[in-house]
């Protein structure tokens, strides 16, 4: 394993292209709403980048949601051996 | 009569399967949903096929484009699933597998709640085998719960059933309007099946511990039945609107604690269940067409995320994310399959999930659903995180364990290919699949800029999140507890409870009662005689001047007469007579 040469996708190199190329794909999502007009059916949902905005949120509540909960529901795999 | 039961072909197709070996079995069983879904296609909708049975009339085949869309998709499936399954020898699984899809396919032609409950039941006890087929301590504890609980949630559904016939005096099976218990049985009973919370440990515990071509087979039919069911039955139940969502965000939170790829995939079957049953719950043709054609997308890229998972599985016997990783440098198109089932759960923009799960949200939308809308958005992105995502990059790339496989079977790959190219083709040109949708509704058109920037958003803020919270995700040699803990734990811990309580008391009451309590009546009514003597003849001891050692002397003998019964009749009588003469002195004094 030590010898064998790293594969591309283990570089350092690609994996700072990767994280820009996320960031740069965001970043173009984000400005394609420039090109149309938002049509709002409630209230919260008119504003410019909303549904980034609610993907960021949620996501990360769900994660730290799920982390709180895996305190109190998380046991060792022979729990119920 | 010339049409033929397409489920009546594969539980009969199924008793050949035990005669027939090798590669001429494997076609055989890929051969009979094939011609299964020609069956469906020329049945004409409007069709029934009545018997009288019991007093009542039962219909075996009712044809409507609610019962084709399923029947094809159920058929596909089976189809798809046999291909994968070409190289398994084990013609139990087969047989299982056949009478399975065969009474899903009976259940959703069924005309009347009495054949509908029929091949409910076969459907459970079939399904059962493929998880006990895998032949492992696991499996086996996992299979006995699952049909224990199947067996709980039939029995709800044959005593709403019973109630409703009962009430309305009619077994045919249509919307269900009234509300009262009768009603409220048969939901809770389909609830069960559609692997609602707190009803669903049944399915992450049961799926994961199938065979690898189970659980293929296993993701599709009894969810989906009974998504089917709620539609056909219980469409604008609002209470469903609330038991979707939940299902939903439960079917996410979990799957993000969960290590077994397997399992994670288990669990996002409920979440996506969570979208259909919303749609049921909203009620309005497009919502309900939204449920039909996202549970047909869903059993495509399901099938497909579960056959590259089993693919997996099948190659390096393992299936947790912390004992896998890397595997993108050999398992290449085994990755692609996978990661086109990935996007498509995720409704990325080009796949079946975008062309289908959109119906559902619009429908909310045009409701005014403000809740359920927002839930449903929230829950969209939490899928790209847990299901998109999560199941790829830990099992195929993440930290590489020096796994070397290579690539799985032929049959396999042309299997994952087959329903990969069906998740894009109905993903860019859902047409025909909206040409199946049983309700009439405005044409609908996923694809618009606004619509398909909008969800790109979306999902691409949730894929920065997931790498951004990376170390929270970190994978964990761990389970998380469901609600199968209940009858797993809770079961022990209660008949522990009960062996302190209940024994405890039992040994509290032998001490009290038959040590305390009896062997004190027994010494009484024993030594009390004697004891009495003593403490008459005590007086006349001490009056007839005896020593001490005399006295205790006197004692000892007059407790063993007793105690021998070897007292003269003539001593006794003086006593009684010295006591009557007592009597009669204290009597008189008065």
């Amino acid at each position: 394993m030590m010898n064998e040469t790293k594969d591309f996708l283990e570089r350092p190199g690609t994996i700072r292209a990767l994280w820009l190329l996320l960031w740069a794909i965001c970043g173009l999502t984000v400005g394609l709403e420039f090109f149309f007009e938002r049509r709002p059916h409630f209230d919260i949902d008119g504003f410019f980048g909303f549904s980034a905005v609610l993907g960021f949120v949620a996501c990360a509540l769900l994660i730290l949601l799920a982390k709180l909960l895996g305190f109190a529901l998380k046991r060792k795999e022979n729990y119920y051996d | 009569m010339t049409e033929l039961h397409p489920g009546f072909l594969l539980l009969v197709g199924s008793l050949l399967v035990p005669l027939l070996r090798g590669n001429l079995r494997s076609w055989y069983v890929i051969l009979l949903p094939a011609a299964a879904f020609y069956l469906i296609t020329r049945l004409e909708p409007g069709l029934s096929w009545q018997a009288h049975f019991f007093g009542y009339d039962l219909t075996f085949l009712r044809v409507d484009k609610l019962s084709k869309i399923f029947a094809y998709i159920f058929a596909l499936n089976g189809f798809a699933a046999f291909i994968y399954a070409f190289y398994l020898k084990d013609s139990t699984q087969h047989v299982a597998a056949l009478l399975y899809i065969g009474s899903a396919l009976g259940a959703v032609f069924a005309g009347d709640l009495v054949s509908l409950y029929f091949f409910w039941e076969v459907m459970a006890i079939s399904s059962t085998f493929l998880i006990l087929a895998r032949r492992t301590p696991a499996a086996l504890g996992a299979g006995y719960r699952y049909v224990l609980v199947h067996i709980f949630g039939g029995l709800c559904l044959l005593a709403g059933i019973l109630l409703y016939i009962q009430d309305t005096g009619s077994v045919a099976f249509v919307a269900i309007t009234a509300r009262n218990p009768a009603t409220y049985l048969m939901l809770l009973g389909i609830l069960v099946n559609a692997a609602a919370p707190p009803l669903s440990a049944w399915l992450s515990d049961a799926y994961p511990e199938a065979t690898v071509t189970g659980g293929v087979i296993l993701s599709a039919y009894t969810t989906k039945t009974a998504v089917y069911t709620l539609i056909r039955g219980f469409p604008g139940w609002e209470i469903l609107i609330v038991v979707g969502c939940l299902m939903t965000l439960y079917g996410i939170i979990y799957a993000l604690l969960e290590n077994d790829m397997r399992r994670i995939l288990a669990y996002s079957i409920i979440n996506q269940v969570g979208f259909m049953v919303t749609g049921v719950g909203i009620g309005t043709a497009m919502a309900l067409n939204g449920a039909a054609a996202h549970a047909f997308a869903h059993i495509i890229y399901k099938a497909l995320l579960w056959m590259s998972a089993g693919a997996v599985l099948h190659m390096t016997g393992r299936s947790k994310c912390t004992e896998l990783g890397g595997l993108y440098k050999t398992m290449p198109l085994t990755l692609l399959c996978g990661v086109i089932g990935a996007l498509a759960i995720s409704s990325f923009p080009g796949t079946s999930g975008f062309t289908t799960k959109s119906l559902i949200i619009e429908g909310a939308m045009h409701e005014h659903l403000f809740w359920p809308w927002l839930v449903l958005e929230i829950a969209s992105a939490g899928v790209f995180l847990h299901a998109g995502i999560k199941f790829p990059y830990f099992v195929f790339f993440a930290k590489d364990k020096g796994l070397r496989p290579g690539e799985t079977n032929r049959p396999m790959l042309v299997a994952m290919g087959f329903l990969a190219f069906l998740c894009i083709f109905l993903g860019l040109y859902p047409e025909p699949l909206y040409n199946l949708l049983p309700y009439e509704m405005e044409p609908f058109h996923a694809y618009s800029l606004a619509h398909v920037t909008t969800q790109l958003q979306l999902l691409m803020f949730s894929a920065l999140v997931f790498f951004l919270f990376l170390p929270l995700l970190k994978r964990t040699e761990t389970i998380a507890l469901d609600t199968d803990w209940f009858y797993r734990r809770g079961g022990r811990l209660f008949s522990a409870g009960l062996d302190r309580g209940l024994n405890g008391l039992n040994r509290l009451a032998e001490r009290v009662f038959i040590d305390g309590l009896v062997r004190g009546v027994s010494h009484l009514v024993q030594d009390g005689p004697a004891r009495l003597a003593t403490l008459f003849m005590g007086p006349v001891w001490a009056v007839s001047g005896f020593s001490a050692s005399r006295k205790r002397e006197e004692r000892q003998k007059l407790t063993q007469r007793f105690a021998s019964g070897g007292l003269s009749a003539g001593l006794i009588s003086l006593a009684i007579i010295v006591c009557a003469g007592l009597l009669f002195l204290f009597a008189g004094s008065r």
